[in-house]
């Protein structure tokens, strides 16, 4: 049996798995707290910042990412406290001059009543990338090909394919569209082939020998394929069909 | 070429935390990291691509260009930049015909900068390959550079 720990979100009582992390308890209970980088299916990392919680251990408190912070025995979380409000709108601000024409990024610092960056109009910036790493962890951890990092670092850091030409090993499966919070992985399905412009590639798709749809990457197919030890005919036709 | 990559690959065996000692090793051997060696290191390790490229990347003191034959350093951390280190990079600048980072085109010097060589009693400080030359001003700049030029 794993043990078992007590802790207080926003003056509640809850008791959660030790180990977990404050972010995935909140949330259990129906606990908002705002996250571009973070998903389900793949180990948290802390980079976007929004999921920050002020917790508190004895007299001192700190602010944490929540999406990496174990939940312990006792410890008291504030998820909307003034010190975390007023830090979040600094990110959001951050956030909304790096992506100053994004949908998500506008849309999120609306919330918190930011219309445009406080910062001076020459420091906007028009990226779609908040350099999260989602795109990059998923194609590591969820697809297991890493066709695509993070390279150079500091201000110059983006997720790019090797030595930026086009990505060899990825095999168009999209994930890294998938799960893109900003909508700066782009992919497009046209004349039977998927483009991921960002990657560099292009993926003829699989037609389905019964209702002709065109329906995944034969490179995906073939990857899956090889993967499982499935017959050569095993994608032949779509799973509608199926 | 492929010699010097075998044996530096060979050394490591199949042990893929060791990429930054290979990078480093590799780069001794080349002056920079070839991308062919790159790739084979991928391949022989079964390192992905975009690892290796992310490791390259990453660090300052690895150089996916050819770089020349003398790296010259100058230093421009705190003690060297009030005694005028930046002055010096401008003179070397001019001096060399290239900007920070780059590299000649007769591939004899590739200048770069750095933040602190922890000898500041003797600044402003120049590094070329091995050698350091303290108490730098823009009348000695061409003297230092004589001797690596032929």
């Amino acid at each position: 049996m794993s043990e078992s720990v007590s802790l207080t979100i926003n003056g509640n009582k809850y008791s959660a798995v030790k180990g977990t992390y404050v972010l995935q308890v909140a949330r259990d209970h129906g606990i908002h707290i705002p996250t571009l980088c973070d998903h389900e299916a793949i180990e948290p990392y802390g980079a976007c910042r929004l999921c920050i919680v002020e917790v508190t251990r004895g007299a001192r408190t700190r602010i944490v990412t929540s999406c990496l912070y174990p939940v312990e025995e006792g410890l008291v979380v504030q998820t909307d406290s003034p010190r975390v409000m007023k830090n979040r709108k600094m990110l959001l601000n951050l956030l909304l001059a790096r992506c100053s024409e994004n949908h998500v990024i506008q849309g999120l610092a609306r919330e918190y009543g930011i219309e445009q960056p406080a910062f001076s109009q020459e420091y906007w910036e028009k990226h779609d990338c908040i350099v999260c790493g989602l795109c990059v962890r998923a194609c590591e951890q969820v697809v297991g090909v890493s066709a695509i990092s993070l390279v150079n670092r500091g201000i110059s850091k983006e997720p790019k394919p090797p030595f930026l030409e086009k990505a060899q090993d990825c095999i168009g499966c999209g994930s890294c569209y998938y799960v893109c919070p900003t909508g700066a992985v782009k992919l497009e399905d046209k004349n039977g082939v998927r483009h991921i412009y960002k990657w560099k590639v292009a993926f003829r798709l699989k037609k389905c020998s019964k209702c002709g749809i065109q329906w995944a990457p034969e490179a995906q197919l073939t990857y899956i394929r090889k993967k499982w030890n499935l017959p050569s005919d095993f994608f032949e036709i779509c799973p509608n069909c199926r | 070429m492929k010699d010097g990559l075998s044996v530096i690959l060979k050394k490591y065996g199949k042990d893929k935390s060791q990429l930054v000692s290979i990078l480093q090793d590799i780069q001794a051997e080349y002056n920079y990291l070839p991308r062919e060696a790159l790739e084979k290191l991928s391949k022989k390790m079964d390192i992905p691509q975009s690892h290796v490229y992310s490791m390259a990347t990453f660090f300052r003191a690895f150089s996916l260009n050819k770089r020349g034959k003398h790296i010259v350093n100058v230093c421009l951390g705190t003690a060297c930049h009030v005694r005028g280190g930046e002055l010096i990079l401008e003179s070397l600048e001019r001096q060399l015909g290239v900007g920070r980072g780059q590299t000649t085109p007769d591939l004899k010097f590739t200048l770069e900068s750095v933040n602190c060589m922890g000898c500041c009693a003797t600044g402003p400080v120049v590094k070329i390959g091995e050698e350091y030359f303290g108490h730098m001003t823009n009348d000695k700049v061409e003297p230092m550079l004589k001797k690596y030029r032929e």
